[in-house]
C-alpha cells in the first residue's frame, strides 16, 4: 500500500464513519486501516515512565508478584520500531536488572540485558521473542509495541466488545504476524469503535488452537489524546496458568532521549 | 414342631414354584413378548457405551497418588507425551540425512493435536558463549549446513549434555527420540484418538521417505490409546470365542438343539441388558470392564443348563414336556435364585476396589446376573414351552461315577480329610511367593503395537517409566539460593548413583552451563554459581532467550521456589521402585529440610501403589461380601451349622490358588485383589447346590449324614462338575485377552473354581460326616429338626 493511497484511506477514515461504510474496501483494506487509526490515534507520546506489578498464577492456585518499571520512548519513523528498557524491581534476587529493547518492525529486536551480579550487559539472541516474559503468560512479542507493519489484518466483523468493555462496540481483526519466530499462526483482536483501543485479543498456537486470551482493562486517557490500559490479563487456556500485569499512572515527557536507550547506559539505570 | 409341619412348609413353598410354573406356561407368549422388550429396551442404552482413553480411570478421584500428581501437575504443566523413538538402519544419529529428517519431523510434531512442547535433539536449546554475549539457539537450526565440521560440532554438544544423553540420546549414539508434550484437556474421549490419529499420519509419511530408519511409538498417550485398542480387541475376539466355547458346550451337554437355542438366547440377552445398562448409567468401558460380558456368558449359562438339565432328566424319566419344566421349576427356583444373589453380592463387593474400571466390572456383573436370573426363569421356560423338545427316555449313567465317588468319600473319610487339609496349608504356605508387580507396559501382549514399540524403546533408549519429585525451596524465589542448589545437586547424584535410574533431568545442570557461557565457555566453570542473585539473574537471561514452548515453566514452578526432579528408570518391578520411593525419602528428609517431606509422583509411582491400594479396599470388600454370603447361606439351610460348615469350601480354595499361583507364575497385579470375591460369589453355588440337597435328604428323607452324602452326590454332582467345567472354561478364555489384567483374574478365577470342585467333593462331605454325622446314632432324626427351627 503506497503512503498517497494510505492518506487517502485515512483522510476517508477521518471525514465521516458514513463515507467508511460506503468505501468498497476489502476485508483486509479496513482490517488495516483499524490499525492504521488506532496507530495514528498514539502518535506523538513521545516518551514515558511506568510502574508494572506482574501477577503469575499457577493451575493450583499460587501466586507470584513481580515489580517492574518500563520506559519507552516513540520513534517516530515508521520504518524503526520503539525503543524500551524495562528494570526489575522485585524480587530482589533480580532487582536492578535491566532489559534494553529496540524494536524491530520485522527483524529480530536487538535485546541486551544487564546482569547487575555480574556487573556486565549482556547482548541476548532474540530470534526468539516467543518464550514466556520472565516466567509469565506474556510472551515478550505480546508487550512490544504494536508497530503496524508487523502483521496483515483481516477484518471479521463488528461486534458487542464483550466481557472486557461491554457497553462498547467493536470492530473484530484478525492478524498473522509477518515476523519470523513468532509463537503464534494469529491474534484475533477486539478493538473498540470509539477510541480504537484494543479490548480483548485471543492468541493462536502453531497448530492453530486458541492459546491464551487478553483483556486489556481499566483504560485512562492522558494528555487528552493518549489511552493507556492499567491492567492486562492473560489466561493461558491450555495450562491453567494466567498473569495479571498492572500499571500505575503514565509520567508521559519526561525527558528521555535516544541516549538513555544506549546500550552502555544500562549499568547506570536505576 | 415336628418333620409334618416342616414338611408343610416344604411343599407350601414347593406349591408356590409350581404354580408361578404353571403361571409362565400359561402366559408365554406375553413373557416372551416382554423379555424381548425388556432386553431391547435397556440394550438401547448401548449407544451410549464408549471406551476410555486415560490411564487415569484406574484410580479413584480418592486415590493419595492420583491427587499428588494432579497437584504437581497444576504447579507445573500438566503434561503427557507421544515419544517417537528412531534408529537408522545403519550408523549413528549425526548424519546429515538423519539428523535433517529429525529436524522436519520435530517442526511437523507441533502440529499434533494439544502438542504443547516437542523436544528433540534439533531444537534443543543450546547456550554458548560469543564474546560477551549469550548465545541461545535450537542445536540443529533451519540454517545448519550439516557439513562435517558442523556434524562434529553438534555430536560433541549432544553427547556430554546431561539433559540429552540416556534421555533424548542414546550413549551409544545410535538411538535418539522426537518427544512430544501433550496436554490434554480431559474433555471429550476423541482427544487421545484424535492426537494418534495425527501422529500415525506423520509417523507414515516420515516412514515412507525415510525407509532407513526404524521409528517407534510410545509414551502415556500411546499407553491411553492402547486401553482402548485392548478393550476393543477383547470386545471383537472374546466375546465370538466365548460364544463358541458356550455353543460347543451346550452341544454336548444338552444335546438339545431347542435347548442350546434357548440357552444361546437367554445368555445373549443378559449379556445385552448388563451392556445396554451399563450405557444407560453412563459407564465407560475399559480393559477390565469389557471383560463384563464375557463373564455374563459364562455365569448365565450356569442358571439355564441346570433348569434345562432338569427338565431333560424328568422327559427321561418319562415325563411329559409340561411336567418336567413344572418340576424343574419347583426344585430349582430356590437354587438358581440363591446362587444369583451370592454371585451377585460377590461381584458388587467390587465397590470396595480403589480402582473403578474393577467397579464397573462388579456392577455391569451383577446386573448382567440379576438379569440371567430373570431370564431363566421367566424366558427360559416360556420359550421352552413353545419350542418343540425330542427327548427319549433313557436310562442315565453319569451319576454311578458320581455313587463311586460318594462311597469313596463315606469309606476313606479321615485319610481324605488329612489329604486335603495337608494340600490346602501346602499350598497356601506358597503364598508369600507372590510379588505384587504393576508395570503397566506389561500389562498388554505383545499382539499390541505400544507393548512392542515400548519394549523396543527402552532396550535401545531409555524407558517409559519415571519417577519425579517437586523439590520445594524454603522461601519464594529459594531455588536460586546457592544452599538449594547444592542440596538439588546432591540429591540428583542419589539418583544418578542409583543402578536403576537411567537419566535424572534436573535444574542444576542448567545453571552450571549457563555459568560455563558466562564465563567464556570456559569448562572450570561448569559447576553452581555460589551467589543467590547471580543465579537468578542467569535464570532470568536464560528464561529471556528460550522460544515458545521450550520454556523452563515444566521445571520450575511461577514462584521460583520448587524444581521438579524426573529420573527415567530401567524396567524396574512396582516393588522396585517402592523401594527407590523409600529410599529417596529417607535421603531428603535426611539432607534437604525444605523437602523433607516430598515423595516421589507421576503415573508408573501411581500404579506401583495400585495393587496394595486396590487389596487393601477389597479385604473390607471381601469380608462384607463373605459375612453376607455366609449369612445368605445359613438363612437359606436353615442352619447356623451347615452355615458354619460352608465357611471352608468357601474360603479355602481362592487360597489354594494363590497359593498355585505363587508356585508357578510368582507374579500378579492389581487382579489379585478382586478375585477372591468375585470367585466366593461363583463358587459359593457349588456348595449351595451340594448343601441344600444334602438338607433336604436329612430334614425331608430324614436320611443319616451318610445317605444324605450319596443323596447329593448323585443329585447334584453330574451338573456341579459340570457347570465347574463351564465356568473353567470360561474364565481361561479371559486368559486369552490381550490385558494381562483380564488374563490372571481369568487364571486365577479358572483355578479357584477347580480348586472348588475339589474340595466340594472331598473336603466338605469328609467334613459333614465328622462334623454332622457323630450323632446319626444318638438323636438321628431330631438334628434336622433342629436345625429346621433355627
Amino acid at each position: 500500500m503506497g503512503k498517497l493511497q494510505r492518506i487517502l484511506a485515512l483522510a476517508v477514515l477521518a471525514i465521516s464513519p458514513v463515507l467508511q461504510s460506503a468505501y468498497a474496501e476489502t476485508p483486509q483494506e479496513k482490517g488495516r486501516a483499524i490499525a492504521e487509526e488506532t496507530d495514528r490515534r498514539d502518535l506523538g507520546w513521545g516518551d514515558s515512565d511506568v510502574v508494572m506489578s506482574m501477577i503469575l498464577r499457577n493451575a493450583e492456585g499460587e501466586s507470584s508478584v513481580r515489580e517492574l518499571r518500563l520506559r519507552s520512548l516513540e520513534v517516530p519513523e515508521r520504518g524503526v520500531g520503539d525503543k524500551s528498557i524495562t528494570v526489575f524491581d522485585k524480587p530482589r534476587d533480580i532487582e536492578g536488572t535491566a532489559f534494553l529493547s529496540h524494536t524491530k518492525i520485522l527483524d529480530p529486536d536487538d535485546q541486551w540485558l544487564y546482569l547487575p551480579a555480574l556487573k556486565r550487559v549482556k547482548r541476548i539472541s532474540s530470534k526468539n521473542k516467543s518464550g514466556p516474559f520472565v516466567g509469565s503468560e506474556f510472551a515478550y512479542e505480546d508487550l512490544v509495541s504494536q508497530e503496524v507493519d508487523r502483521y496483515d489484518y483481516t477484518w471479521l466483523r463488528d461486534e458487542n466488545c464483550g466481557e472486557a468493555a461491554p457497553t462498547m462496540e467493536c470492530f473484530v481483526v484478525e492478524r498473522t504476524p509477518l515476523y519470523e519466530h513468532s509463537g503464534y499462526t494469529k491474534q484475533v483482536s477486539w478493538v473498540d469503535k470509539q477510541d480504537y483501543q484494543p479490548r480483548k485479543t485471543e492468541f493462536y498456537d502453531r497448530k492453530d488452537a486458541l492459546l491464551k486470551t487478553l483483556l486489556q482493562l481499566d483504560y485512562k486517557q492522558y494528555q487528552g489524546q493518549y489511552w493507556r490500559t492499567h491492567r492486562m490479563d492473560m489466561t493461558n487456556h491450555q495450562t491453567g496458568k494466567s498473569t495479571t500485569l498492572t500499571f500505575e499512572d503514565y509520567s508521559f515527557k519526561v525527558g528521555l532521549s535516544e541516549g538513555d536507550f544506549e546500550k552502555n547506559r544500562l549499568k547506570r539505570v536505576r | 414342631m415336628s418333620d409334618v409341619r416342616s414338611g408343610d412348609s416344604a411343599i407350601r413353598k414347593a406349591g408356590w414354584a409350581a404354580k408361578y410354573a404353571l403361571w409362565i406356561i400359561r402366559w408365554r407368549w406375553a413373557v416372551i413378548a416382554v423379555s424381548i422388550l425388556l432386553t431391547l429396551g435397556a440394550g438401547f442404552g448401548g449407544q451410549f457405551l464408549s471406551f476410555s482413553t486415560d490411564y487415569r480411570v484406574f484410580f479413584s478421584k480418592e486415590n493419595p497418588q492420583l491427587q499428588a500428581f494432579e497437584s504437581l501437575q497444576r504447579v507445573f504443566n500438566k503434561e503427557d507425551n507421544i515419544s517417537l523413538v528412531l534408529q537408522p538402519k545403519n550408523g549413528d544419529v549425526f548424519q546429515a540425512d538423519m539428523l535433517a529428517a529429525i529436524r522436519n519431523l520435530t517442526e511437523e510434531s507441533w502440529q499434533v493435536p494439544f502438542a504443547t512442547r516437542v523436544d528433540s535433539i534439533s531444537n534443543f536449546q543450546n547456550s554458548t558463549a560469543e564474546e560477551d554475549d549469550l548465545i541461545v539457539d535450537d542445536l540443529v537450526p533451519a540454517e545448519s549446513p550439516l557439513d562435517a565440521a558442523d556434524l562434529q560440532r553438534i555430536r560433541a554438544a549432544a553427547m556430554t549434555e546431561p539433559l540429552l544423553r540416556d534421555r533424548i540420546i542414546s550413549p551409544d549414539a545410535r538411538t535418539t527420540m522426537v518427544n512430544i508434550t501433550i496436554t490434554l484437556p480431559q474433555k471429550e474421549l476423541t482427544e487421545v484418538p484424535e492426537a494418534m490419529a495425527h501422529v500415525d499420519g506423520l509417523v507414515a509419511d516420515f516412514r515412507a521417505d525415510n525407509p532407513n530408519i526404524t521409528l517407534a511409538i510410545t509414551g502415556s498417550v500411546a499407553l491411553n490409546n492402547s486401553f482402548s485398542v485392548s478393550a476393543q480387541n477383547d470386545m471383537q475376539t472374546l466375546i465370538p470365542l466365548m460364544y463358541g466355547v458356550l455353543l460347543l458346550v451346550m452341544a454336548v451337554l444338552l444335546r438339545s438343539i431347542s435347548g442350546t437355542f434357548a440357552t444361546l438366547l437367554v445368555i445373549a440377552f443378559s449379556a445385552m441388558t448388563a451392556m445396554g445398562l451399563a450405557g444407560w448409567l453412563g459407564i465407560q468401558l475399559t480393559p477390565p470392564s469389557v471383560t463384563a460380558p464375557t463373564i455374563i456368558l459364562t455365569l448365565a449359562i450356569a442358571d439355564s443348563v441346570h433348569v434345562l438339565i432338569s427338565m431333560f432328566h424328568g422327559m427321561r424319566r418319562g415325563m411329559s414336556k409340561r411336567d418336567a419344566l413344572v418340576e424343574s421349576l419347583r426344585v430349582n427356583f430356590q437354587p438358581v435364585f440363591l446362587t444369583s444373589l451370592t454371585t451377585m453380592i460377590g461381584f458388587m463387593s467390587l465397590n470396595f476396589s480403589d480402582a473403578p474400571p474393577f467397579r464397573d466390572l462388579g456392577n455391569i456383573t451383577a446386573m448382567g446376573v440379576g438379569a440371567a436370573w430373570f431370564f431363566s426363569i421367566a424366558f427360559l421356560p416360556a420359550l421352552m414351552a413353545v419350542l418343540p423338545v425330542r427327548i427319549k427316555p433313557r436310562e442315565e449313567h453319569e451319576s454311578v461315577a458320581m455313587e463311586r465317588l460318594a462311597e469313596f468319600v463315606i469309606r476313606r473319610r479321615g485319610p481324605i480329610m488329612i489329604g486335603t487339609l495337608a494340600l490346602v496349608a501346602g499350598l497356601v504356605a506358597f503364598i508369600p511367593k507372590i510379588e505384587l508387580n504393576d508395570q503397566f507396559v506389561k500389562y498388554f501382549d505383545k499382539s499390541i503395537q505400544f507393548r512392542n514399540d515400548t519394549d523396543w524403546a527402552t532396550d535401545n533408549l531409555s524407558g517409559i517409566y519415571q519417577a519425579q519429585w517437586s523439590i520445594p525451596a524454603a522461601e519464594s524465589g529459594g531455588i536460586s539460593d546457592p544452599d538449594y542448589l547444592r542440596r538439588l545437586e546432591d540429591f540428583t547424584q542419589f539418583l544418578r548413583a542409583r543402578g536403576e535410574v537411567v537419566h535424572v533431568l534436573t535444574l542444576t545442570d542448567i545453571f552450571k552451563r549457563l555459568n560455563k557461557n558466562m564465563h567464556g565457555d570456559d569448562p572450570d566453570w561448569y559447576k553452581l554459581p555460589d551467589e543467590r542473585d547471580l543465579a537468578a539473574q542467569y535464570l532470568l537471561l536464560f528464561e529471556m532467550s528460550l522460544p515458545f514452548g521450550l520454556d523452563l515453566n515444566n521445571q520450575v514452578n511461577v514462584d521460583k521456589s520448587a524444581v521438579r526432579v524426573i529420573a527415567t528408570l530401567e524396567n524396574i518391578t512396582t516393588n522396585e521402585l517402592r523401594a527407590l520411593d523409600e529410599e529417596a525419602s529417607a535421603w531428603l528428609q535426611d539432607h534437604f529440610p525444605s523437602a523433607a517431606e516430598t515423595r516421589a509422583s507421576g503415573p508408573f509411582v501411581m500404579f506401583a501403589y495400585i495393587a496394595k491400594r486396590n487389596i487393601e479396599g477389597m479385604l473390607t470388600g471381601t469380608f462384607f461380601a463373605f459375612l453376607l454370603i455366609s449369612a445368605t447361606l445359613t438363612i437359606a439351610l436353615r442352619s447356623m451349622k451347615l452355615g458354619a460348615i460352608s465357611l471352608a469350601p468357601n474360603l479355602v480354595p481362592a487360597a489354594m490358588a494363590f497359593g498355585i499361583w505363587g508356585l508357578t507364575v510368582g507374579e500378579v497385579g492389581m487382579a489379585s485383589s478382586v478375585v477372591t470375591a468375585t470367585s466366593l460369589g461363583i463358587i459359593v453355588d457349588a456348595t449351595v447346590h451340594f448343601l441344600s440337597k444334602y438338607r433336604r435328604a436329612r430334614v425331608e428323607r430324614g436320611e443319616d449324614a451318610e445317605d444324605a452324602v450319596r443323596y447329593a452326590f448323585s443329585t447334584v454332582g453330574t451338573a456341579l462338575w459340570v457347570t465347574t467345567a463351564i465356568l473353567v472354561a470360561g474364565f481361561a478364555v479371559l486368559s486369552l485377552s490381550t490385558f494381562k489384567i483380564n488374563g490372571s483374574m481369568g487364571m486365577l478365577t479358572a483355578i479357584t473354581l477347580v480348586m472348588a470342585i475339589i474340595i466340594d467333593f472331598l473336603l466338605l462331605p469328609a467334613m459333614l460326616l465328622f462334623l454332622d454325622g457323630r450323632r446319626k446314632d444318638r438323636d438321628a432324626g431330631q438334628a434336622p429338626i433342629a436345625q429346621a427351627a433355627e
